[in-house]
């Protein structure tokens, strides 16, 4: 019965998002809204759920895997730059939230430069280091090196960084048009993913 | 103070992650790990100050009577019906993701098609735009429209019904030169987040200060 009823409320809210389609209305609005705040709340409960919780509560209050009492310890610091992340709620010593920000930014840069050239920078670079053996090696070499001289604005565009800039031009368009075609057929997919809900989960046309 | 505090800890926190990705030996290489761990708590904490920034809008919109106060009630209603599901399924099977429960109900019958539906909605959209915007004017745009109809085409069995070739045709469009320009700007993009991420802990970008 459940079921039953739960497949209709979903049915009412995916019909209530396409009724957009026609202009703007009631029920969809009523939809958009109720996706807002359900999400928050879900956002927030996955979040405390899923990091805070085992990550903090768990080892500072339990002992569940900490080592050492020191590791329990420890968790005082994140906690207390927590805490200062709160401190926006009070205007007069709101600042202090400057700390919890700078401790976030500093480890967001820090990952910024390793995670980039760890997981980016080199395997692209790597990945274009390919013997000139084939028409698509060579393609994907002159491919990347084009695109490079296209963004970069430091040297006036003129000679033969005119024609790299040309040819770089050139890629960028098929690379633009091949991700919107992509991106299209996955709205697409999604699309038949929800019309498929309607005729056969909902109204049971589909057998 | 107010802007020396939070330079040094941007400045050690950066620092630290950096090192402990050269030398992962004890102590720093646990610092990295440490670090990351705090990162994910203090963000936990974040949260709760956008909830309480879209709760308190809402319950201002509300009190005023504000035009579309219904809609900002549909929002409170939301939210708190979803946090008590989520806190009664916690509190009864430490599992918030338990099958069966009443926030994995409101998980698969209200988040998963209102996303899904938002997601499907653009398509229309993009449909649309496509139609306005693609006009074979220039080489560039010509490339664009040809290249954006041969992957729609060659993603689908009727491209294959077409001409044969085209699901293979498609293949290498995605391998050759659409990942030559991508792996270009991604270049691009990790050479520009390295310098940023640099000047950030060097204290020369502290527009996050203000």
């Amino acid at each position: 019965m459940m079921h039953i009823i739960g497949t209709w409320i979903a049915a009412g809210l995916t019909l209530a998002i396409f009724s957009f389609l026609y202009k703007d209305n009631p029920f969809y609005k009523f939809a958009e809204h109720l996706y807002v705040g359900v999400s928050a709340a879900f956002a927030i409960l996955y979040t405390w759920a899923f990091d805070v919780w085992p990550m903090l509560v768990e080892p500072m209050f339990y002992g569940r895997g900490a080592a050492s009492a020191a590791d329990r310890w420890i968790l005082l610091v994140p906690m207390l730059f927590g805490l200062l992340m709160l401190s926006r709620w009070f205007p007069k010593i709101g600042w202090l939230s400057r700390w919890a920000i700078a401790l976030t930014v500093g480890i967001a840069a820090g990952l910024g430069i390793t995670g980039q050239i760890q997981g980016i920078l080199l395997p692209q670079v790597a990945g274009t280091l390919v013997p000139l053996t084939s028409l698509d090696n060579v393609l994907m070499v002159v491919g990347v090196i084009s695109t490079l001289v296209y963004f970069y604005f430091s040297i006036a565009q003129k000679g033969a960084v005119k024609v790299g800039s040309r040819l770089g031009m050139i890629f960028i368009m098929v690379a633009f048009g091949a991700s919107f075609g992509y991106t299209v057929m996955a709205r697409i997919s999604l699309l038949i993913g929800r019309l498929y809900f309607l005729a056969y989960d909902w109204l049971h046309l589909v057998r | 103070m107010k802007k020396e505090i939070p330079l040094a800890i941007t400045f050690l926190t950066g620092v630290i992650i950096v090192v402990t990705f050269f030398i992962p030996h004890q102590p720093l290489g646990g610092m990295q790990q440490r670090l990351l761990i705090w990162y994910s708590i203090v963000l936990g904490f974040t949260l709760l100050l956008g909830v309480d920034s879209l709760l308190r809008s809402n319950l201002q919109k509300i009190m005023r009577r504000a035009p579309g106060w219904p809609y900002a009630v549909v929002v409170v209603a939301g939210f708190l019906a979803t946090l008590a599901a989520g806190i009664h399924t916690w509190a009864t099977t430490k599992d918030l993701l338990s099958l069966g429960s009443s926030f994995m109900y409101i998980y698969t019958y209200m988040i998963v098609p209102l996303q899904a539906t938002m997601f499907a909605l653009l398509a229309f959209f993009i449909a649309s735009a496509a139609y306005r915007a693609f006009r074979a004017r220039t080489l560039e745009a010509t490339l664009l429209l040809v290249t954006a109809a041969i992957v729609m085409l060659g993603r689908v069995p009727v491209g294959a019904e077409i001409w044969d070739k085209l699901p293979g045709l498609q293949d290498w469009i995605m391998e050759i030169p659409q990942m030559a320009a991508k792996r270009g700007i991604f270049i691009g993009v990790a050479l520009g987040t390295i310098a940023m991420s640099l000047r950030v802990i060097l204290g020369l970008e502290r527009t996050y200060l203000s």
